[in-house]
């Protein structure tokens, strides 16, 4: 299991460097996404609930930019194929998928935090990052796992660039509310208060949650 | 039955939409949860008719849910003054279930062969199922509580607000139940029609014609 997990996240990685497709759309999108939201809103920073909003708002979306290309060269070039002749256990595929996913949306705040701090953030991140980082983790820990499982139900279907968002969305309103909510009192203008620990305990029953609703039900997918 | 129930103090008659939008909306959650649990028994015995069963418990629920939703907005502009009131927890979750489950006929109908449908429709009905009382427990947790709730309103005042309410309940629920009875029937019938009619023509072969419906919706 470990093997495969890992020979199926080298592919992965490897695929994405070598294409480069969607880390950095992603992140170009986080970045003209803060541009909008300084035109939209008019206002040159942001701070408290307001910023914690704009962020959110921002990684969800570039979240389903990556959600959207998950499954596509598996599914376009034989990959599920190869994957299903291959006799190894299919929630290799889920980790692997979950994972990297992980590692998109983790590369990608690397720029998109520091960019929003430069570009929007009225408030200094310095002294929050700590707690900031975690509530990073417990939310894209949940994204990477509702993206792979939606990837997974959409890559099927006719309009699969339109079913990732319409399942996505209403299934991420927790982690987003959660994720505001716990990044909302980092982000005040007074200086950071502590870290809201009931929401943060929220983020990790969803992530606890829905991986076993993914792990329960992944393998149905990938039956052809 | 609402003449029984004595008329609320505070809100006047409009109150009496307590007896239509709960047992509404509690039959609607049971309904999409129902329709999860019939999903799994898909999943696990491969037999179509629970896949069909899984649709129209679902089907239902979504309808149920529209009528949640109006019947709501209009008890929330009688008693708060406003169509729409975002500090209101169960309002808001019960437009998500609905916005994510508004997601489950497209879903369906955009998958052409009939049994890869029935199986993704499957993941979905169990993944939103178990969706449903998490996205309760998150949204009650972020505001506060000004949703009168179903028990203390039942149980605080007079007994005839109890009785009616439970009337009203097991009445929605009864209807639910016969709709879904009804549209399986339906289901049913049209597929004896299709086969008896198949038979007339002289064309035994079974498979041909199945996948053809007018309705991309799953057919026996």
């Amino acid at each position: 299991m470990r093997a495969t997990v890992a020979a199926l996240l080298r592919k992965e990685l490897a695929l994405e460097l070598r294409t480069r497709e969607s880390v950095p759309a992603m992140v170009l999108f986080t970045v003209t996404t803060y541009v909008i939201f300084h035109f939209g809103l008019d206002r040159n920073s942001v701070e408290g609930d307001l910023a914690a909003g704009v962020l959110w708002v921002t990684l969800l979306f570039a979240a389903i930019l990556g959600i959207n290309r998950l499954f596509v060269a598996d599914h376009e070039q034989g990959g599920f194929d190869g994957f299903l002749l291959a006799p190894v256990d299919r929630t290799a595929m889920l980790v692997a998928k979950a994972v990297a996913l992980l590692a998109f949306l983790c590369l990608v705040e690397l720029v998109a935090v520091p960019a929003f701090a430069l570009l929007l953030l009225g408030p200094s991140l310095g002294q929050a990052l700590p707690e900031l980082l975690v509530v990073l983790l417990a939310a894209d820990v949940g994204i990477a796992v509702v993206g792979t499982l939606v990837a997974a139900l959409a890559i099927q279907t006719r309009a699969r660039d339109l079913m990732v968002p319409l399942l996505a969305l209403p299934l991420l309103v927790p982690v987003v509310l959660g994720a505001s909510q716990a990044t909302s009192p980092l982000l005040e203008q007074r200086g950071a208060a502590a870290l809201p620990g009931d929401w943060l305990s929220l983020l990790a029953l969803y992530d606890l949650l829905f991986a076993l609703i993914a792990y329960a039900v992944f393998d149905f997918l990938l039956e052809d | 039955m609402l003449t029984y129930a004595p008329v609320d103090a505070d809100q006047g008659v409009i109150q009496k939409i307590f007896y239509v939008h709960v047992p509404m909306a509690i039959v609607a959650l049971g309904g999409f949860i129902a329709g999860g649990v019939m999903a799994i028994m898909y999943l696990r015995t491969r037999d179509r008719r629970w896949d069909i069963r899984s649709y129209v418990t679902i089907h239902l629920s979504i309808v149920l849910a529209v009528g949640v939703l109006i019947t709501g907005s209009i008890w929330a502009r009688a008693s708060w003054g406003h169509w729409w009131v975002w500090d209101e927890p169960m309002l808001v979750v019960f437009l998500i279930v609905f916005l994510l489950y508004a997601t489950y006929q497209p879903l369906r109908f955009s998958i052409e062969d009939p049994e890869k449908q029935a199986r993704y429709a499957s993941v979905f009905a169990i993944t939103a199922g178990a969706f449903v009382p998490l996205c309760f427990g998150a949204v009650r947790m972020a505001e506060q509580v000004t949703h009168p709730q179903a028990a203390t309103m039942t149980t605080s005042g007079p007994g005839s607000v109890t009785v009616t309410f439970l009337v009203a309940l097991s009445a929605m629920t009864l209807l639910f139940i016969t709709l879904c009875k009804y549209e399986m029937a339906s289901k049913n019938v049209t597929a004896t029609v299709r086969r008896l009619r198949r038979r007339l023509a002289g064309d035994d072969d079974d498979d041909q014609l199945s996948a053809t419906g007018r309705s991309a919706a799953p057919q026996l």
